[in-house]
């Protein structure tokens, strides 16, 4: 397809050069503002503290000696903070598809009174942004309105607000309403309930919705700070980074770096393998939020 | 959006009336019971949305008209709260701050962007490879990123330092001056979230149609008018709405100053989401928190409001 620039113009011998220049400049650029820090941390991490200290700095470590992630797993115990993480972005996951899923469900599907009143004041929520709501919504976690449970320091003060998520339900409300509606005549002719209804035949073709927002689900609460911040004091019930930021203060330089890069990893991972649909997630996150 | 669209459509639902049947007793019926399945299914988000959307909002408007210690009642005060917030020396400093660093932010995390993605589209090969580069801090956790930069920032032996003395460039002291700290936190900020703005620029660019490129050339418009008058009209809506949405998560600042300075120096990277957290868990002054919180609320609420407009205007393209 047609660009900015024509590719008569790219076929030209100066237009070879200059592009060619360019995207070089680019591979290079982008490797050096974006892999080079990485890297740096990859390899910072194998670094002595004498190494780490010295001028000018060494590009690749004298010892290879893989030592300090142990240091780190041990000292900082990453092994429990990683549980927790896992924990609560799993959970998280869950609550979020059950709760949204539903919801969305009954919002397209089953259309009851109020129903746009409701999708209305969840889609609302996205309006206001969720620091100003920080204290607040601290105090609920603290004392629960009604139930009068404290959960802090539990996975529910993470689990619960998760799941009250307006953009989830909007991007699966969305999806849910392009679905046929002479596949759900057939299956209620048949004799279906509701419920059967969304676990058979919408749930199996929504599969793609549901990977993006499992994925953005996932990831949002692994990246998250402030919230598990505050919800979270105890140590053993701290998420990584939390966990990782509240000890840095203590631990030798490459020990906490060595803790950055597997603090990094899971996401990364993740990247590798989901790279498609988190970006698919993104433009549909920016452009319809 | 598509509450909208639906509208015209012929209502559909599982389980709903079938418009042959006569008796009226009987659809009544199945429209209770279809309203109530419906609502089984909502009543676990109802309660979620209520208990950590909903009641926090109006708990934050009447958090900062009171005096709270969560064990008594609290006591209404009126307006104290933000004097007692405004007279504070941090509050100027808070939001000028704040404002700098949206301002910034947008300087730098706004054009780069853009002008990446236009060069990205140009590119034919190691496209697969840019992109994934550009979109790997995004998917750091933000602690992760900012404890990385901290040790970029060591006045010492720190990566910046040292490759500025590479080109023999005195050291700055970075996070531990005031001239400086501000613009070191919008760099953490900038480079953890350049990606997303670039691939979201990317995905429009694509839909730009290409003969309008090629009748602009025809009409002589060089490279820069070409991008002066296609790129930049093509795409002004989803500019607005990214400006719009970066003025809104620029203005929230928290976890830099945070990490990175506690504020200093000399309130130098006081934020208003970081005055707001530590009037709640440093002076244990939920009511002051809740004050700073609304203000900044208001100011956000109006940016929203715009972006809402603006993005239902691209949705409805």
């Amino acid at each position: 397809m047609r660009t900015l620039v024509s590719p008569l113009a790219l076929r030209s011998p100066r237009g070879r050069i200059i592009y060619w220049t360019i995207l070089t400049v680019t591979v290079v650029g982008f490797t050096g503002a974006f892999v080079f820090p990485l890297y740096w941390m990859v390899t910072g991490a194998l670094k002595s503290p004498d190494e780490l200290a010295q001028i000018p700095p060494s590009f690749f470590p004298k010892h290879f000696d893989l030592h300090v992630y142990v240091d780190a797993w041990e000292q900082l115990q990453l092994g429990v903070f990683l549980k927790n993480t896992v924990l609560y972005a799993g959970g998280a996951w869950l609550f979020t598809l059950a709760v949204d899923v539903s919801a969305a469900y009954a919002l397209s599907k089953l259309r009851p009174i109020f129903g746009k009143l409701v999708l209305g004041a969840m889609l609302a929520t996205l309006m206001i942004p969720p620091m100003v709501l920080l204290l607040p919504t601290y105090l609920v976690a603290k004392d629960l309105p009604i139930f009068h449970a404290d959960l802090l320091n539990t996975p529910w003060a993470i689990w619960l607000p998760a799941a009250a998520n307006g953009f989830f339900v909007f991007l699966l409300k969305r999806f849910f309403d392009s679905i046929p509606r002479e596949l759900l005549e057939a299956a209620e002719i048949d004799g279906a309930s509701p419920a059967r209804i969304l676990w058979s035949i919408v749930l199996p073709v929504s599969r793609p919705i549901i990977g993006v927002v499992s994925i953005l689900s996932v990831v949002t609460v692994w990246k998250d700070f402030v919230w598990p911040l505050l919800v979270l004091p105890e140590t053993d019930k701290m998420s990584i980074s939390v966990g990782i930021a509240s000890l840095s203060a203590q631990m030798p330089q490459n020990v906490l770096i060595a803790s950055l890069v597997i603090a990094s990893l899971p996401t990364i991972i993740v990247f590798f393998i989901f790279q498609r649909s988190i970006m698919a997630g993104l433009t549909a996150g920016s452009l319809k939020g | 959006m598509t509450v909208t669209e639906e509208q015209v459509r012929r209502p559909h639902t599982v389980g709903a009336t079938d418009p042959r049947s006569p008796d009226d007793h009987g659809a009544l019926r199945r429209a209770v019971a279809r309203n109530l399945t419906a609502y089984g299914f909502l009543c676990a988000a109802l309660i979620c949305f209520a208990l950590f959307s909903w009641y926090p909002m109006v708990r934050e408007v009447v958090l900062s008209f009171q005096q709270n210690n969560f064990v008594d009642p609290g006591v209404w005060v009126g307006f104290d709260n933000f004097r007692t917030v405004i007279a504070d020396p941090a509050f100027r400093s808070a939001w000028l701050n704040t404002a700098a660093f949206s301002g910034l932010a947008l300087v730098i995390g706004y054009a780069v962007p853009f002008v990446l993605a236009v060069v990205l589209n140009e590119l034919k090969h190691a496209k697969a490879y840019l992109r994934f580069v550009v979109y790997l801090p995004v998917m750091l956790p933000p602690a992760v990123a900012v404890l990385l930069f901290k040790w970029f920032y060591d006045p010492g032996a720190g990566l910046f330092n040292q490759a500025l003395d590479v080109v023999h460039i005195p050291p700055l002291s970075w996070l531990d001056s005031t001239s400086t700290a501000l613009v070191s936190l919008v760099i953490v900020s900038t480079w953890m979230n350049l990606g997303t703005g670039t691939l979201i620029y990317l995905a429009a660019l694509q839909s730009i149609p290409g003969d309008l490129y090629e009748s602009a050339e025809l009409d002589g418009a060089g490279l820069f008018r070409r991008v002066w008058h296609v790129t930049i009209p093509q795409t002004k809506l989803i500019l607005l709405v990214m400006l719009l949405l970066q003025i809104v998560a620029t203005m929230q600042v928290f976890i830099e100053p945070y990490l990175l300075t506690g504020g200093g120096p000399e309130n130098a990277t006081v934020t208003v989401a970081y005055l707001m957290y530590q009037y709640a868990f440093n002076f244990g002054d939920f009511g002051g928190g809740s004050a700073l919180g609304l203000m900044l609320m208001i100011v956000l609420l109006i940016f929203s409001t715009v972006y809402l407009r603006v993005s239902r205007e691209e949705d409805a393209r």
